[in-house]
C-alpha cells in the first residue's frame, strides 16, 4: 500500500490536539506557536496532493480502503477527485492562516480554543475525503461540536443563542440526511444483495421517482441549511456576528462549502432525475438568494452581518451554477467555492483586524480609516475587489464561468443572476466608503496602528492566491475538468428524463421563479 | 515583431507595481523614473510596433502575440493574447502618446501632493488596463481592461478620499459602469453561445455566415454590448457619473475622463463593427442615442459655472457625436473624432488644470476673468483647442466633426444631421463662453487668489503646447474631398470591410453626394459654429447687461438646465431611494427578521410550548400516577370486553 496521504493530512491536526493536552495551559504563546506549526506542517503535507494529482481522470485518487465494520459493509475509505482536491487544500491553507490570526484575539482558555480548532480541521478534511457514508457522517457531525464550542465559549454577547441556533438547525438537517442514507443503504441491499455504504456505489443507482424525490429532498434540505440557501439562512448572520474571528473565517471559508460540496457529491449524482426535476425551484431560490442577499447586505449596519449576507448572495451563485448541469457552470461553482473561501475568509480576517483595535463592528463607528491605516486600506481594497469579482482577481473567473454555464442552460436565469454583479459592487463599495473614506470623525479612530507584521504574514498569502487564481487559474481548472465532465455525464440521465416530459409541464413550471423574485 | 505587444502592456503594470510597493519610501524623482519611464518606454515600443504594422501590406496589417492560455474550461478557451491592427494601432498611439504627456504634466500639477506615489501608481495601473483593453485579442481580455480602467477611474476620482464628494463620485462611477457591464457580460455570453469562442478574429470572420442580417441574435448581442458602451462612455441613460467624476484631480479628468477611457465604448463598437453591421436596428438605436446625448449634454453645458463641469458635459456631448458616427456606419469618422478629441480635449482639461492650479483651486468661472494677461501660454493653447472643438477650419475638430456630420447626412438621417449641426452651434457657444469668462473681460479674481496668480511651470505648459499643436494640425490626417488625401480612411478602411456585410452597407450608401453638396454642408456647419461664437461674444463681452436681462426673463429654464434637468434627483427618487428603502424596511426588517427568522424561532418556541405543556403530566405525585394507571387499565378492560361481546 502506498503512503496514506489523505489519512495523514486528515489526522495530523487531531494528533496535534492530543499534543496540546500535554502542554501547560499557562504557556499561551507556546500553544499558539505549536498550533500554527501544526497548521503549517499539515498544509505542507497537503501540497503534494496538488502536484501528484493526475488530471484527465475522474477516478478517485490517493484512495485508502480498510474494512471497519465488515458485517454492515462499513469501510474506512478515503479518496479525492477533482472536486474535493481543492476543498482539502482550501481547508489546510485557511486553517494555517487562521491559526496565525488568533494570537492576540483570544486570551481566554487558549489551550481549549486551539484544541477545538485542530479537531475541527480534522473533521473538515475528513468530510471532503470520506468515501463511505458512515465515515462521512461521522466527520460531518464531529465538525459541529468544536464549532458549537467556538461560538458558545469564545463568542460575543448573544453567543449562546447563536450557537444553539446554529447547532440545532444544522442538526435537524443532518438527521434528515441520516434517514435518507439509511433508506439508500436498504435499497442498495435490496437491489444488489450487498451491504455497502460506499458513496460511489450509490452514484447512478436506479430508484423509483417518488423515493428519489423524497430522498433528494432530505439531502437537499440538509445541505441547503449548511450552505445556507435562502430561506434557510437566518442562522448564518447570528452565528457570524457572535463567533470569534477564527470561527467566522472557518465557518464562511470552509464549512459553508460542505453544503455545496454535498450537492455535487451526493444530491446530484445519486438522484439525477430528481435533481433535474428540481432545477427550476432550486434555481429560483438560488436567484432569490443572490439578489435578496445582496440587497439585505446593503442595508446592514454591522460589517460582519454585511459579509454574512454577502455570503448568502455569493453561495447563491454556486448553487445556481451547480444546478445548471453544465461543465462551465459546475467548474465555475467549484472555483467559486474556493474563491469565496479565500475572499470572504479574508474579509472576516479584515473585520477581525479592525475589531481587535476598536472592539466594534458597527460601520457608523468608523470612517476615514484609509488615512490612519493606509497599508490596511490597500489590503482591504484588494479583498473587496476580489469579492466583487473584478477581472484579474479570483472572483471573476468563477463568476464568469458560472454565469456562462447558467446562460447555456437557461438565458433567463443568467440575466437575473447577472444583476447580482451590480448589487455586489454597490454593497461592498458603499461599506468600504463608509469605513475607509471620508474624514476621521471618531476620536477613537485617530491613532489606530496600521497592520502589524503578523497581520501582513497572514493576509499576504490570501492576496497571492487572489491574484494567482485570477491571472492563471488553469492549473486548477485542468485538475477538476475530468471529474466535472464525469459528473455532468452521470447526471445527464436526469436531463433525458426531464426532456421527455410533455412540453406543457415545462411551460407551467418556468414562470414560477419570476414570481419569487418580484 | 509581435513580441513587442506584451512588453507595451506590461511596462506600465511594472511601473504601477514598483510605485505601489516601494513608492512610499522613494523621492519624487524616484517615483517619476518608474512612472514616466515605464509609460515613455511603452510609447516608444508602441511607435516601433506601429511602424512594423505600417511596413506590412495594407490588407495584412495584423500583428498577433499570444502569451499564455488564461482560462481553458470545457469548450471555452481564452488566451492572454494581444493584437495590433490599424484600429488598435490608432488607439495605441493616442493612449500611450497622450498618456505620456499627461504623466509629464502631472509631475507639475501634483507637485505638492502628499501621496504623490499613489497617484502615479494608479495612473500607471490605468495605462496598463487601457492598453489591455485596446490590445487584447478577445472580448474577455477587453473586459479585463474595461473593468480595470473602471477601477482606476474609481480610485482616481476618489483620490482625495477624505472628501465625501470625491468618494461618492468614485463609487457612482463604478456602479454606473457596472450597470453597463451587466450588458457587456450578457453580450459576451451570447457571443460565446452563438460562435463558440470569444476570439475577435474567429467571431468576426464567422459573423456574416452565422448571424442573420437584422436577426434577433445579432440585435441582442449588439444592444447588450452597446449597453456596456453607454456606461463606459457616458451616454444616455448612464451619463450622470462623468460630470461628477470631475471630483478627481484634473490630469485624471484629462486622461481618463476625456482622452482615453471614455472612448473605450467607441472602440468597442468599432472593434465589433462586423457584428453591428449585421444589426440595423441597433445601429439606429446607437445613432439616435448618440445624437440625443450630443444635444442634451451640450445644452447642460450652456450655463454651468464650474470650468471643469462645462468641459465634462462637452465630453459627454462629443462622445455622443462619436456614437452617432458609429450608428450611421461612419466608423472611420468616429475613430478620427476620438483622435482629434483626445488632442483638443486633453489640452482643454490640462489648460483648465493650469488655470485651477494658478487660482489656488478655484473652479468657479464667475471668479475668474482676464487671465489672458497672467497666463499667456495657457491662454493661447486653450484658444487653439477651443477653436478645434468648435469646428473652425483648419483646426482638427473641423475635419473630424465635419466627417461625422457628412456621414450622417449621407446615410439619410437628415433629422440627426440637423440636431448634430445645432449641437455644434451650442458647443461653439458654450466653449467660447468659457474662454471669455475665464480669460477675457474684467478680472473677478478674489484678491486672495490674485496674489499667487502665475503661469504654470514648464512641466505643465510643454504638454499643453504639444497637444495644442496636435489639435491644430491633427485634422489633416483626414482631409475630405480630395482623392487619396484622407490618410486615415485609407489606413483604417480595411478594418471595417467585412465581406458580405460590406455589400449591405454599400447598398445603403449607394449614391455618393456631389462635391458641391459636401462643400455646401461644410460651409453651413462653419456658419453655425461662427454664429455660436458670435452669440457668446455678444453676450459675454459686448453686452453683458443684455445677457443678465435675458437670464432674468428665462430664469425658469435657466434653473432647470443649470440643475442638469434634475436627472440625478430623478434617478435617486426612482431607483436609489426605493431600492435602499425596500431593502431596509421590507426585506431586512420584515421578511428576514420577522417572517423567515420568525418561522425558525417559532418552530423552536412551538416545541418549547409543547414540552412545557407535556411536562405537566410528570407531577411527581403517586396518586396521579396511580390514577392514570387505573384509568388506562379501565380503558383496556372496556376495550376487550366490548371487543369480545
Amino acid at each position: 500500500m502506498s503512503f496514506p496521504w489523505l489519512s495523514v493530512v486528515t489526522f495530523i491536526p487531531l494528533l496535534g490536539a492530543l499534543l496540546l493536552l500535554f502542554i501547560d495551559g499557562e504557556n499561551k504563546n507556546i500553544i499558539r506557536v505549536t498550533t500554527f506549526i501544526i497548521g503549517i506542517v499539515d498544509f505542507i503535507i497537503s501540497i503534494p496532493l496538488f502536484f501528484m494529482f493526475k488530471s484527465g481522470t475522474a477516478e478517485m485518487q490517493f484512495v485508502e480502503r480498510i474494512d471497519w465494520i465488515k458485517s454492515f459493509g462499513i469501510e474506512y475509505s478515503m479518496g479525492i477527485d477533482g472536486i474535493s482536491l481543492f476543498l482539502v487544500l482550501l481547508t489546510t491553507f485557511s486553517c494555517m492562516v487562521v491559526y496565525l490570526s488568533t494570537w492576540t484575539a483570544i486570551e481566554k482558555s487558549v489551550k481549549e480554543f486551539n484544541i477545538a480548532l485542530l479537531v475541527l480541521q480534522t473533521a473538515m478534511i475528513g468530510v471532503f475525503c470520506a468515501l463511505d457514508f458512515v465515515l462521512f457522517y461521522f466527520f460531518w457531525e464531529l465538525m459541529l461540536i468544536p464549532m458549537y464550542l467556538l461560538i458558545g465559549v469564545w463568542g460575543g454577547a448573544r453567543r449562546i443563542y447563536a450557537t444553539v441556533k446554529f447547532f440545532i438547525y444544522t442538526m435537524a438537517g443532518s438527521v434528515l440526511m441520516l434517514l435518507a442514507i439509511l433508506v439508500l443503504y436498504v435499497e442498495h441491499h435490496a437491489q444488489t444483495g450487498v451491504y455497502s455504504f460506499d458513496i460511489l456505489q450509490y452514484h447512478g443507482m436506479v430508484l423509483n421517482p417518488v423515493t428519489q424525490f423524497w430522498l433528494f429532498l432530505a439531502f437537499f434540505v440538509a445541505f441547503a441549511i449548511k450552505v445556507p440557501v435562502w430561506p434557510f439562512h437566518t442562522w448564518l448572520p447570528d452565528a457570524h456576528v457572535e463567533a470569534p474571528t477564527a470561527g467566522s473565517v472557518i465557518l464562511a471559508g470552509i464549512m459553508l462549502k460542505m453544503g455545496t460540496y454535498g450537492f455535487l457529491r451526493f444530491a446530484m449524482p445519486i438522484f439525477p432525475e430528481a435533481a433535474h426535476a428540481a432545477v427550476w425551484w432550486i434555481s429560483g431560490i438560488a436567484l432569490v438568494g443572490i439578489i435578496y442577499g445582496a440587497l439585505v447586505a446593503m442595508v446592514q449596519e454591522d460589517v460582519k452581518k454585511l459579509v454574512a449576507y454577502s455570503s448568502v448572495s455569493h453561495l447563491g451563485y454556486v448553487v445556481l451554477g451547480s444546478f445548471a448541469f453544465t461543465v462551465h457552470g459546475i467548474e465555475g461553482s467549484i472555483l467559486q467555492m474556493i474563491n469565496h473561501g479565500i475572499s470572504t475568509g479574508a474579509l472576516f480576517l479584515i473585520v477581525g483586524i479592525i475589531y481587535e483595535r476598536r472592539h466594534t463592528r458597527l460601520i457608523s463607528e468608523f470612517g476615514g480609516l484609509a488615512r490612519v491605516m493606509p497599508m490596511f486600506a490597500t489590503v482591504f481594497m484588494i479583498v473587496t475587489l476580489s469579492s466583487i469579482a473584478l477581472p484579474g482577481t479570483n472572483g471573476f473567473v468563477g463568476e464568469f464561468l458560472i454565469l456562462l454555464g447558467v446562460f447555456e442552460a437557461n438565458v433567463f436565469y443568467a440575466v437575473l443572476a447577472t444583476t447580482g454583479v451590480i448589487f455586489g459592487a454597490v454593497y461592498m463599495l458603499w461599506m468600504f466608503q463608509r469605513v475607509m473614506f471620508g474624514e476621521v470623525t471618531n476620536e477613537n479612530n485617530k491613532n489606530l496602528p496600521d497592520m502589524t507584521c503578523r497581520e501582513w504574514a497572514y493576509m499576504l498569502p490570501m492576496i497571492v492566491v487572489i491574484f494567482w487564481l485570477g491571472v492563471y487559474p488553469n492549473p486548477v481548472i485542468e485538475r477538476m475538468e475530468a471529474s466535472v465532465k464525469n459528473l455532468v455525464a452521470v447526471t445527464s440521465r436526469g436531463a433525458v428524463a426531464e426532456r421527455k416530459k410533455p412540453p406543457v409541464l415545462a411551460k407551467v413550471v418556468i414562470p414560477d421563479p419570476v414570481k419569487e423574485d418580484n | 515583431m509581435g513580441y513587442l505587444l506584451w512588453v507595451i502592456v506590461a511596462l506600465p503594470l511594472a511601473g504601477a507595481f514598483i510605485n505601489g510597493v516601494i513608492g512610499r519610501k522613494m523621492s519624487r524623482n524616484g517615483v517619476n523614473i518608474f512612472a514616466l519611464g515605464s509609460t515613455g518606454l511603452s510609447f516608444i515600443f508602441a511607435i516601433d510596433a506601429f511602424l512594423d504594422l505600417l511596413a506590412l501590406p495594407p490588407e495584412h496589417r495584423v500583428l498577433d502575440n499570444t502569451v499564455y492560455s488564461w482560462i481553458s474550461a470545457g469548450a471555452l478557451n481564452v488566451d492572454v493574447g494581444f493584437m495590433l491592427d490599424p484600429l488598435s494601432g490608432l488607439w495605441l498611439l493616442v493612449v500611450t502618446g497622450v498618456g505620456f504627456l499627461i504623466h509629464v504634466y502631472s509631475t507639475g500639477y501634483m507637485e505638492h501632493d502628499k501621496s504623490y506615489w499613489r497617484f502615479f501608481c494608479y495612473l500607471n495601473l490605468f495605462m496598463f488596463s487601457m492598453l489591455m483593453l485596446i490590445l487584447g485579442n478577445n472580448f474577455l481580455l477587453m473586459f479585463i481592461g474595461w473593468e480595470g480602467v473602471g477601477l482606476c477611474s474609481y480610485l482616481l476620482i476618489g483620490y482625495d478620499y477624505h472628501r465625501d464628494a470625491a468618494a461618492t463620485a468614485g463609487k457612482k462611477a463604478f456602479v454606473m459602469n457596472r450597470i453597463g457591464d451587466f450588458g457587456f457580460l450578457l453580450g459576451m455570453m451570447l457571443i460565446y453561445v452563438t460562435f463558440g469562442t470569444l476570439d475577435y478574429q474567429a467571431v468576426f470572420n464567422a459573423a456574416p455566415a452565422t448571424l442573420h442580417y437584422g436577426g434577433t441574435v445579432a440585435t441582442a448581442i449588439t444592444l447588450l454590448l452597446f449597453l456596456g458602451a453607454t456606461g463606459k462612455s457616458a451616454q444616455i441613460p448612464l451619463f450622470t457619473w462623468l460630470p461628477d467624476a470631475m471630483e478627481g484631480p484634473t490630469p485624471v479628468s484629462a486622461l481618463i475622463h476625456a482622452a482615453t477611457m471614455v472612448t473605450a465604448g467607441v472602440y468597442m463598437l468599432c472593434r465589433s463593427s462586423a457584428l453591428f453591421d449585421m444589426a440595423p436596428t441597433t445601429m439606429t438605436v446607437v445613432a439616435v442615442i448618440g445624437c440625443a446625448t450630443a444635444l442634451f449634454a451640450a445644452t447642460i453645458g450652456l450655463f454651468q459655472k464650474d470650468i471643469k463641469r462645462v468641459l465634462a458635459y462637452s465630453t459627454v456631448s462629443q462622445l455622443g457625436y462619436m456614437f452617432m458616427a458609429c450608428g450611421v456606419g461612419g466608423y472611420v469618422a468616429a475613430a478620427f473624432h476620438v483622435m482629434t478629441h483626445a488632442f483638443f480635449k486633453a489640452c482643454l482639461f490640462l489648460g483648465s488644470g493650469s488655470v485651477i492650479h494658478a487660482m489656488s483651486g478655484e473652479q468657479n468661472m464667475e471668479k475668474m476673468g482676464d487671465l489672458k494677461r497672467h497666463m499667456p501660454k495657457t491662454y493661447w493653447t486653450f484658444l487653439i483647442s477651443t477653436l478645434a472643438i468648435s469646428g473652425i477650419v483648419p483646426f482638427a475638430g473641423f475635419f473630424s466633426k465635419d466627417e461625422i456630420l457628412a456621414d450622417t447626412f449621407n446615410s439619410g438621417h437628415t433629422v440627426l444631421w440637423i440636431i448634430g449641426a445645432i449641437a455644434a452651434g451650442i458647443t461653439a457657444f458654450y466653449m467660447f463662453r468659457l474662454v471669455f469668462m475665464t480669460f477675457h473681460g474684467e478680472s473677478r479674481v478674489e484678491p486672495e487668489a490674485m496674489h499667487h496668480l502665475h503661469e504654470s511651470p514648464d512641466s505643465m505648459t510643454t504638454p499643453l503646447i504639444v497637444l495644442a499643436g496636435l489639435a491644430a494640425v491633427g485634422g489633416f490626417l483626414g482631409v475630405p474631398l480630395i482623392e487619396g488625401w484622407n490618410v486615415l480612411h485609407n489606413f483604417l478602411g480595411p478594418v471595417f470591410e467585412h465581406g458580405a456585410v460590406a455589400a449591405h452597407a454599400a447598398a445603403e450608401h449607394a449614391e455618393h453626394p456631389s462635391v458641391m453638396l459636401e462643400v455646401g454642408l461644410m460651409i453651413l456647419s462653419l456658419g453655425v459654429a461662427a454664429a455660436g461664437i458670435y452669440v457668446a461674444y455678444y453676450f459675454y463681452i459686448l453686452n453683458t447687461k443684455k445677457r443678465d436681462e435675458l437670464y432674468e426673463k428665462l430664469s425658469g429654464i435657466h434653473k432647470v438646465i443649470y440643475n442638469k434637468y434634475y436627472i440625478d434627483e430623478i434617478y435617486d427618487a426612482v431607483f436609489t431611494h426605493p431600492i435602499v428603502n425596500v431593502s431596509r424596511e421590507m426585506l431586512h426588517k420584515v421578511i428576514d427578521v420577522i417572517v423567515i427568522d420568525g418561522c425558525v424561532n417559532g418552530t423552536a418556541s412551538f416545541f418549547a410550548t409543547l414540552s412545557a405543556w407535556a411536562k405537566r403530566i410528570q407531577t411527581g405525585f403517586v396518586r396521579d400516577y396511580a390514577f392514570s394507571m387505573l384509568f388506562a387499565t379501565l380503558l383496556f378492560v372496556i376495550y376487550y370486553v366490548m371487543g369480545l361481546s
